[in-house]
Parts: structure tokens; sequence; C-alpha cells
């Protein structure tokens, strides 16, 4: 189980890790998410002892590894944009850490082999890795660093490169992958649909900092506060219930300008958004203090045009405690 | 790469032993030949630097020496841009080997230029009878041979990444071919145009070796005066004093390229080369495209071809007399040695040189990548632009007495070998060790590699990989190396290019024909080094 505590990482001043608690159990999968820029490169280089400047603890099992360099820790870390050596082929580069454990030969060649299976890249031992695609490139760094059966697996943005359609394909296959093979992974992300594919738990970190930490579904339906209900897409206003609170843009329904229980306002942009309507509404604000600004999303019935009045009844309101 | 967690004393001697090279074996020579050309008798005196600037046979020799490297830069780029256009943007079948045999004269020592030339347009070649031998005409040929790789390369590496849109663009808008070209294309080139030209001028400004073989008596230059009067005249006041004429003339001439490069810097959008190529379609394209590859096939293949041809070529019909005559010390010879002794001396000197040049260049690359220090990276390109016939007479006037006493020491001849290589080697490993990318390393550590592990595994490799490129170059380079050493080697120990200048100035088939086999002999063992560098070269290694 790796445990850290109070874990901060500051470059010449800018702090990137703002002391951050957090556990990752035995076999679980878990997932910071969050913008770029928000540290989570940084915690992952920590946690591989590759930020000699790191404070605060990373413990694995209860034991301290303040003293113990990365190549002692026993975690991989598969980097963002691949890191594989370019003066060895696909074989030199997925048995690299196998002959680092000084394993038999054949036992060596037997986990290459398999963990490029593993990643449907069987045959490629001897390509130069200037002659992959972005995508197998990445399979090659998946597989070197899932040969070396690390006790803890780091991956960092480990889909980014790839295009969509590849994407949505390698993140169930990921995530049975480590589920089979029981891997305790921690993995970073700014991809909404990858974490919350992939992740037993999820970790949203914003500036350094974690905002919240819970199941796919317990984030996805109460987040813990304004930074995670925008960044998770959802309205932040106080329009509807006069405190601030979060809803989705599917949580709000469109219906005539007047009709009981709904607030008033203008479409002043509408976009198409593959299989709904996308409208933004400026909301008449009776104060008129500053205006409110409410995404809708609609499915079918009554689709208003720009410059159009509508009115707007919202359900499952979250009240946000720091709003 | 960075010597950070090196200790101290290490990353001192990274920079002292590079300075303390160049200090000895560069400075310290050009110094001695300021000293001997402004002060030959320990008072300051203008006379010798004055009388190039007024005499007028010395003056006809600094005229001739930059109109006949202008004339050589426009007519190489006159041949060279369209050769570019072919090999950058036409797809015909054997395009990469055309490629790589278009570098070849490049890489050949300056000595079988000459005598290729020589054996094409001398007594008894095939084109004898144009009596271009000994004239400006033979030099230029011989320019247009040596430098149409320098123009291919740099423009042509250029135009194969150049997006051709923005030429598509021109062409709808209604510019015809040429003027789409003229308006679009050609201002994109410009950069690497200027800069072909510049290298090409600065080569043929210091040209030595092809017009010392291929001129006559009217096609002197600086650099074959500062020879002739050190040589023959024993004037070495007056060597002294053209030798500095000649470093201030190129000092000016680097100056003013890096200043005309700094003003062309353009804003290109570039594409990957596979992406630019076309097919050729047309027949006016086609007639474009073997119109230059004959063109490269006559002024490239021919004169090699005709030297291989000559060194087999005996009164007695095709025979290996020539070679065999290599080994023997024949009637009638002023060379006090059997000529194939100079095989094994030039081989010895260049493992020396290379062995120099590695050392004293790796150090300089480690600390130029850790840093960066302009000052080292000004100071080992210098022996470079400064010709190497500078260095050979430097070391001729300072290193034959204290406190440098290396009068008749056999490392002479290396060390002025390794000193022309030097820039080569540190520019071939700087980039490659600045380019070794410190995640490599994370990497290496979280997959369990110990520190020093990770420097077995991930920097070794990939500096001993360099280091071998750059060996190559530098035994390339130290074999066909002839400026410096025909002036400090001795007389009983020449090297192949020595032999080969020597031969050629004497008289009679036999000495003609020796010239020749010599002169093969020495293109194939400079192309068994340039295929050893080709086999190492794969991967990381650029080309420079």
């Amino acid at each position: 189980m790796l445990e850290l505590s109070a874990l901060t990482v500051s470059y010449d001043g800018f702090v990137a890790v703002a002391g951050v608690d957090l556990e990752v159990r035995d076999g679980e999968i878990v997932c910071i998410l969050g913008p770029s820029g928000s540290g989570k490169s940084s915690l992952l280089r920590a946690v591989a002892g590759l930020e000699p400047d790191a404070r605060g603890r990373v413990a694995w099992d209860g034991a301290d590894l303040a003293r113990v360099p990365p190549h002692r820790r026993g975690f991989g870390l598969m980097f963002q944009d691949h890191v594989l050596f370019p003066h060895r082929d696909v074989h030199g580069n997925v048995a690299f850490g196998l002959r680092m454990q000084r394993l038999p030969r054949a036992e060596i060649e037997t986990r290459t082999r398999d963990a490029l299976a593993l990643v449907g890249l069987s045959g490629f031992e001897r390509r130069r890795i200037r002659e992959l695609s972005g995508g197998e490139q990445q399979r090659v760094a998946l597989a070197r660093a899932l040969a070396a059966e690390p006790r803890l697996l780091m991956l960092d943005e480990p889909l980014g490169a790839l295009d969509r359609a590849l994407r949505e394909r390698l993140v169930t296959e990921l995530r049975s992958l480590f589920v089979r093979l029981g891997l305790t992974t921690l993995f970073v992300t700014h991809d909404h649909d990858e974490a919350f594919a992939l992740a037993d738990r999820l970790v949203v970190m914003h500036e350094g900092r974690i905002e919240q930490i819970g199941t796919p579904a317990a984030v996805w339906q109460r987040p813990a506060n304004a930074f995670v209900a925008q960044f998770l897409g959802w309205n932040v206003t106080s329009a509807f219930s006069g405190r601030c609170s979060a809803v989705r843009p599917e949580d709000i329904r469109v219906v005539p300008p007047g009709a009981p229980g709904g607030v008033v306002g203008t479409v002043s942009a509408r976009t198409f958004r593959r299989d709904h309507f996308l409208l933004v509404v400026h909301v008449d604000d009776p104060d008129g203090a500053e205006p409110v600004q409410v995404q809708v999303s609609v499915h079918a019935g009554w689709i208003p045009d720009i410059g159009e009045r509508v009115g707007l009844a919202a359900e499952g309101l979250v009240v946000l405690a720091d709003g | 790469m960075t010597t950070g967690a090196w200790p101290r004393p290490a990353r001192v001697a990274l920079v002292v032993v590079p300075l303390a090279f160049l200090a000895v074996f560069f400075l310290y020579p050009v110094i001695a030949i300021v000293g001997r050309g402004l002060a030959p008798h320990w008072s300051v005196d203008f006379d010798p630097v004055g009388q190039v600037v007024t005499d007028a046979a010395l003056r006809h020799i600094a005229w001739f020496t930059i109109w006949q490297a202008t004339l050589s830069t426009v007519l190489t780029l006159a041949f060279g841009i369209p050769g570019a256009y072919v090999l950058a943007r036409c797809e015909f079948p054997g395009r990469g080997l055309v490629r790589a045999l278009v570098t070849v004269p490049f890489v050949l020592p300056t000595v079988v230029v000459g005598s290729a030339f020589v054996a094409l347009l001398g007594d008894g070649g095939p084109l004898a009878s144009l009596g271009l031998d000994q004239t400006l005409g033979a030099i230029l040929i011989a320019h247009v041979f040596f430098n149409y790789s320098v123009v291919v390369r740099t423009v042509g590496s250029l135009w194969s990444h150049l997006d051709p849109r923005p030429e598509e663009a021109a062409r709808l808008l209604g510019a015809s071919r040429l003027r789409a070209f003229r308006e679009v294309t050609l201002p994109a080139l410009r950069p690497a145009i200027a800069t072909a030209g510049a290298i090409v001028f600065l080569f043929t400004f210091t040209s030595f070796g092809v017009i010392l073989i291929l001129g006559g008596p009217g096609t002197a230059t600086l650099e074959t005066e500062i020879y002739r009067q050190t040589a023959q005249l024993l004037n070495l006041p007056l060597a002294a004093a053209l030798t500095i004429v000649q470093l201030v003339a190129i000092v000016a001439l680097l100056l003013a390229t890096s200043w005309i490069e700094g003003r062309q810097r353009v804003a290109l959008s570039l594409r990957a080369a596979s992406e630019t190529a076309r097919r050729v379609r047309t027949t006016g394209a086609r007639v474009f495209l073997a119109g230059n590859l004959a063109v490269m096939a006559v002024l490239l293949g021919v004169p090699v071809a005709v030297l291989v041809v000559r060194s087999f070529d005996t009164p007695t019909g095709l025979g290996l007399d020539y070679y065999r005559a290599l080994g023997e010390v024949h009637a009638g010879s002023t060379l006090f040695v059997e000529p194939a002794h100079a095989i094994a001396n030039s081989l010895r000197f260049a493992v020396a040189a290379t062995a120099i040049a590695v050392a004293v260049g790796g150090c300089a690359a480690f600390a130029l990548a850790s840093s960066r220090r302009r000052g080292l990276d000004t100071l080992v390109s210098l022996p470079l632009g400064v010709s190497a016939v500078t260095v050979g007479f430097g070391f001729l006037i300072a290193l034959d007495h204290p406190p440098f006493d290396l009068r008749g020491s056999w490392w002479l001849v290396p060390i002025a070998q390794a000193l022309v290589a030097v820039p080569f080697v540190v520019r071939v490993m700087t980039p490659v060790l600045r380019a070794i990318d410190p995640r490599l390393r994370d990497a290496a550590a979280t997959l369990g590699a110990s520190p020093a592990r990770v420097w077995r595994e991930v920097d070794l490799p990939i500096v001993a990989r360099a280091a071998l490129v750059a060996a190559g170059f530098a035994f390339a380079i130290s074999l066909g190396e002839f400026g410096a050493t025909v002036f400090i080697v001795r007389p009983d120990q020449p090297t192949l290019p020595v032999l080969v200048y020597r031969l050629l100035g004497q008289p009679g088939p036999l000495n003609f024909g020796g010239a020749m086999a010599a002169s093969v002999i020495l293109m194939g063992l400079t192309m068994l080094a340039m295929l050893g560098i080709e086999r190492f070269r794969a991967g990381t290694v650029g080309s420079f």
C-alpha cells in the first residue's frame, strides 16, 4: 500500500504539489484527474523518487522511502511521451527492467514476449523505436513498465498521444488488463472519459492540492466544490435556488417562459454536440449585478433558436459549501 | 548531457585539455606567424605585409585568390542548385543511391581530386585536347566537383522539407512556374543558398592541394604562395606576411557570413521529406531530371573513373605494374624510401591523429554540451576556417625551438592532423551529447538501474557510437590531410597524399602511374573509413 502524507514539491519557489495526503491500496486503480499544470506529473515523479527536493512522506507498506533511490523502489513509471531508449530496439526496451533485476536469460525472453503479446505487439521485437507510430511507441512503453512487474505501476497521461478512436478502445482494454493482473496502479490524466472509465477511485487535483477524492460515481454525483463542479462541466450558479449550487446541463429543462418554478432568460448561443444541442442562456437577473450564463443541453422537443426567450427548470441541484 | 554530477577535477579537465591543446598547437603558432610577419627583427616592421599590398605580383596573387573562389562558388551554385532540386523533390528509382554517391567527392582527399583531374585533363588524358591542364578552368571544374555535394546537401535538405503548398498557392493566384519559384520558393531557400555559398567560398578561398596540383604558373593563390615562399624560396617573413593577410581575410569572411546568416533567418513551414517529393510526370520534368543526372555522372563520375582506369593503364596494357612499382625504389627517383612505406606511414599517423582528435575533441564536446561556452565553441572551430596551410606553417616556425621544441619529432604530423580534425569531432559529438534526454536516465532508474548502471546503459552506448563516428571522420581527414602535413613531414616519412604530390611532380610514366595507383589506394582507404562511419551512424547520430 502506498501512503503519501504532506507531500510537497516545489521548483525555485513555485509550488507544484502542495501537501498532498493520499493512499493507494493494494490492487487499487487510482486516477489523479486535473487540468494541465495542476501538479499531477510532479506528484508521480516524487513518488518514483525522481524529485530529490520533494518533502513530506512517501511510504510503502508503512516503510518510509525517503532514503530509497528510484531504482530500488520497485515502482514502474510510464512517461507521458514514452521516453523509450532510442539506441535499443523494442526487445531491448522491454527487457531492460528484467535485465536490471538480473533474471535468468530464459525468463527475460519469456516475460518480454509475454509483455509484448499483452500490448498486442508480438513480433515487433527487432523493430527500431523510430520506425514505430505514436500508438506503437505508447504500447512499447507500457510493455516496458509492465514487464518489470512493478509493485506499483504509475502512468503519466497513458493515452495522451493517441487519437480518439484508439483511446476509447484502449481504455477498456487497459482497465481489464490492470484488474486481471491485480496491479496497484496510480495514473494521472486530464481527460475525464479516461479517468472515469479506468479508475476505482478518483482524485481531482488543482494547483497542487487535492480538491476531492471519491469513487467515480460519487464524484460524478456530488462534486465537492465549485472547482470540481466546473471542471466536470456543471453549471455553478445561484440563479435557481438563491444559494450557490451546481447543476448539470442535462438536468435543466427548457420550459415556456413564465412557466411556474422556472427562471427566465434569453438564448445567446447554440451549438450542436454529437447527440444534443448545447444552449447558452443569459438568465435575467433581478439584481442586475452580474450577467448569469447557464449551459443547457437539449435532446428533443422544443429546440429554441438564438435570441428566443426561454424558461429554465432545474433538478438535482447540489448545494456547494464554498460558493 | 550534463556533467553536473561529475567531480570537479573532471569538469575542469574537460575544459583545460582542449584549451591547452589549442593554446600550444594553434594560438601559439599563429602568434609566432604574426611575430615573424610583423616583427622579424624584434622590432615592429610593416614592410613584409606592406609588400603584399604594394608588390604587383603579390597583389595579383591576392586578387586571383578572391577571383577564383568567387567563380568557383558561382559555378558550384549554378550546377548544385538544380541538382539539389532533383535529389530533394523528384522521386525516381535509385534516388537513395545517387544521393549517397553524390557526397563521395566531398570526402575525397584534395590530392586525390587533384590527381583525378590531372588524369582526365593532363597529358595522355581523354580530355587533354581541351588544353585545360594547368589553367584556371581545370581548377574551377575540380572545385565544382569537390563542393557540389555541399550545395546539394545544404540546399537540398531544406528544399526537401519545404512546404510545397505556398508555391501551389502562387500558381493558383496566376504566377507562372518561374515566377512562383522566384517569388515564393527562392526567398525561402535563400538562407540555405547563402550558407552553402559561404562554405564553398571559404573552402575554395583556402583551397590548397587542388590548386597546387592542377594549377600552373599563373594560378598561384595565397595558400600556394605561402607554401612556395616557405618550401622553395625560404622567405619566411614574406610567407608569414601572406599568412597574416590570409588570416585577416578569413576572419572578415567568417564575420560577414555569420552576419548574413543572422539577417537571413526566415520562419518557414516545414514538412516531412516524404510529403514533398513528387513523381516525375511531364516530359519537361523528365528531360530536366535526366539532364541533371547526366551532369552528376559526367562531373562526378568520369574523373574518378578515369583515375582508376589510368592507374591500371600501363604501356603494356592493363595491369598492376604501377601498384607493384610502389614497392620499389627505382633509379632516378628523388624519393628516399619505397613508396609503399607511405601507406604504413599514413595509417600510423592517422591512427595517432584520430586518438588525439577524439580525446581532445571529446573533452571539448562534453564541456560544450554541459554548458553554453560560446567562446570554446568558436575557438575549436577556428583551425577549420583558418586553413591547414596556416597550421602547417605555424608548426614549422613555432615548434622548432624552446619552449616547444618538437623538431624532428614523429608526433608533429599527427598533432597537426588532429588539429584539423578536432572541429569535426566536436561538431559530430556535441549535438549527440546535448540531445540525450535526461528523462532517459529517469526511465532507466525507475526500471531498476543504479546510477552507475544508468551511465553504462544509457549514456555510454550513445556516447560511444558518437565517438566512433567522430573517430571515423577524424581518421578519414587525417588520412587525406595534405596542407599541414606537407610543411612538416620528414622527407623520409611521406604520407600517401605527400607521395602522390611528389610523384606527380616527377617526369616519366612510371611516376605518373604510381601517383594514380597511390591516389586509388588513398581513395579506397578513405572510402573504407566512411563506410565504417555509415555502419555506426544509424539511429541517434545526425549529419553536420
